[in-house]
């Protein structure tokens, strides 16, 4: 029987305050790193739970912790990710309005594990709230002796600030993010060098997702094993599914990883609207590849959804019925990675220019025969050509359209004008 | 126009936070425009000459960013958000009837300077879709009637500051 662990003070009315955190067992985790384990042990265990990445590129984030240099020399920061703008997503934001104290302590356990004395949380600025109730949460955990000086008597120093966002999608990317907090427009940097050599201010950085930190007090109170028996073996652990879209019950729902996409959908999010069909899934937020209503049975979780052509991304999962026309879906989609190209580079923001033209005349009715091959050549010279993901997440997503509902376009094409209209 | 007093008090706090002065830029652009509304070009210079930094460093964030706003907004900012799945959710019908209602369209404020319209990517709130963000807050899982609600509901707020505003002026 799965036990929720990241959601399970979701419903006390004072989950946000720390006596209510203490109260569970919070900050034992943050003590017993401190007081029973070396930095070099509290990476073996992140590494031994297998913990992947939750910002939606899964990587195994004890090896990105091992990444940092050991050597004394320029000051090593820690980075939260919380910009979450992945269109469908909305588990961290919940995390820091109602439990945050569970991302103060897996950030102090982190910071101790790669030696550093500072971490930033970049919050979007929209999320009011969050950056509020977050930033009260600090202030009782620095009053408290979680951070701040000699943390409970251990000599490590620690200390977390927010860094507030001002609306830019491509702060996900964690390059963009890092130059965005030195002070410039967020773009993405060439990568080598990683951020773990090279990062905030040219010192070793890590930079975590928001639920990523937030299950590392849970594994090491309830230790590696634990965590790596929820799950796939290779993916595993309780993960946040956000659901949203043409569904009975959206919501943020907390089961195990590799769940099936159906069981998620039908059983737990309580299936499609009165009278209407499923007819095709969003598994991982806007970028994450569409999946069509027969491929339901996907496990949701990293290797199993990229093996099926898809990606499990921000698990923001958007739900689409039959009453809903795809090229609309698929051109707001390709509209949104337009508005947020950074410009840097020219397949992306010049390619998706070209290409919302393209879908915005189908949907209007006025597309042209060969409007579909324009789309894929369009594709083809965006993905694998784009300086980082956000080209490649356009291209990959607007290619599982034209390959799942080609009729569609092509009714559009053929009848100058939208079925669905 | 001289900055509030506390604007220079503020940033600095802000720019403590930081090993570089170029860090607190967006922060000191977020305090100005709370205390502003908006960021004219004279605010950003007061903000370039607090941090001691390049005048171009805050243009240039200024007018990447989609939270800042170099031209004034009205008193209530209605951003929608159009997203996927807000989209799903009726974003369209809710917009078309704001543009109705308030005879605006996207990016236009009321001649009485009390409503400007946005849409918005998404707001990360897609839970309570269709979502709308006014101020610092959310308003979440919006019909017409609701949406009608909160528009007679922000008018009255309105109507009752200024009211305030004339009394105690008198």
């Amino acid at each position: 029987m799965f036990e929720p662990v990241l959601l399970k003070n979701l419903d006390r009315p004072d989950a946000h305050r720390l006596a209510a955190y203490e109260a569970t067992g919070g900050y034992r985790g943050l003590a017993r790193a401190l007081k029973e384990h070396t930095p070099d042990e509290v990476i073996g265990i992140v590494k031994a739970a297998n913990l992947r990445g939750r910002g939606g590129a899964g990587f195994p984030t004890g090896m990105k912790w091992g990444f940092v240099p050991k050597a004394p020399g320029r000051p090593k920061y820690l980075c939260c990710n919380a910009d979450e703008g992945e269109p469908g997503t909305f588990k961290d934001r919940i995390i820091m309005e109602r439990d945050p104290h569970q991302l103060i302590e897996g950030m102090a356990i982190s910071a101790y594990a790669i030696g550093a004395a500072t971490a930033y949380v970049y919050i979007r600025g929209e999320y009011v709230k969050a950056i509020r109730t977050l930033g009260a949460a600090i202030g009782e955990a620095r009053d408290k002796g979680y951070l701040g000086q000699n943390i409970l008597g251990s000599g490590f120093d620690f200390e977390m600030h927010i860094h507030e966002g001002a609306g830019a999608y491509i702060c996900g990317e964690e390059t963009a993010m890092l130059d965005s907090l030195e002070g410039k427009r967020a773009q993405p940097r060439l990568k080598p060098p990683f951020p773990a050599v090279e990062g905030l201010y040219a010192s070793p950085t890590v930079v975590n997702n928001v639920e990523t930190l937030a299950c590392v007090p849970h594994i090491l109170t309830r230790g590696d094993d634990w965590f790596r028996d929820i799950g796939p073996e290779k993916s595993p652990g309780p993960k946040l599914y956000c659901l949203s879209g043409q569904v009975r019950k959206p919501g943020l729902y907390e089961l195990p990883m590799g769940i099936s996409l159906g069981e998620l959908v039908e059983e737990h999010a309580g299936g499609p609207l009165s009278g209407r069909r499923i007819k095709a899934v969003i598994p991982g937020g806007v970028s994450a590849p569409v999946i069509p209503a027969e491929g339901l049975g996907v496990a949701m979780d990293f290797d199993s959804l990229a093996a099926a052509g898809s990606m499990l991304g921000s698990a923001g999962v958007i739900v689409i019925d039959d009453s809903t026309c795809m090229v609309k879906v698929a051109t707001r989609i390709i509209e949104f990675f337009h508005h947020e190209s950074c410009g840097k580079c020219t397949p992306c923001r010049e390619g998706l220019n070209w290409v919302v033209k393209v879908l915005r005349r189908i949907e209007a009715g006025r597309g042209a025969p060969d409007d579909l091959d324009q789309l894929r050549d369009l594709c083809k010279g965006i993905f694998g050509n784009t300086f980082c993901a956000l080209g490649d997440g356009a291209a990959m997503g607007l290619r599982a359209a034209l390959e799942h509902y080609g009729d569609e376009f092509a009714a559009h094409i053929d009848r100058q004008k939208c079925p669905f209209h | 126009m001289s900055p509030p007093s506390d604007m220079r008090a503020e940033i600095e706090a802000a720019a403590a936070r930081y090993p570089d002065r170029r860090s607190a830029i967006m922060p000191a652009l977020l305090i100005a425009q709370r205390l502003h509304g908006h960021l004219p070009g004279q605010v950003l210079e007061e903000v370039a000459d607090i941090l001691g930094v390049e005048r171009i460093w805050v243009y240039e964030l200024a007018t990447f960013y989609t939270l800042f706003h170099t031209e004034p907004v009205g008193r209530y900012h209605l951003q929608l958000c159009d997203n996927v799945s807000c989209m799903l959710c009726g974003s369209e019908a809710l917009l078309a009837h704001i543009e109705t209602v308030l005879g605006i369209g996207k990016g236009e404020t009321t001649a009485d300077g009390l409503f400007t319209l946005s849409t918005v990517e998404c707001l990360g709130a897609c839970e309570m879709a269709p979502v709308m963000q006014v101020g610092d807050d959310y308003h979440g899982a919006l019909d017409i009637a609701r949406l009608d609600a909160l528009l007679t509901r922000l008018r009255a707020e309105a109507g009752a500051a200024a009211g305030a505003t004339e009394m105690a002026g008198e």
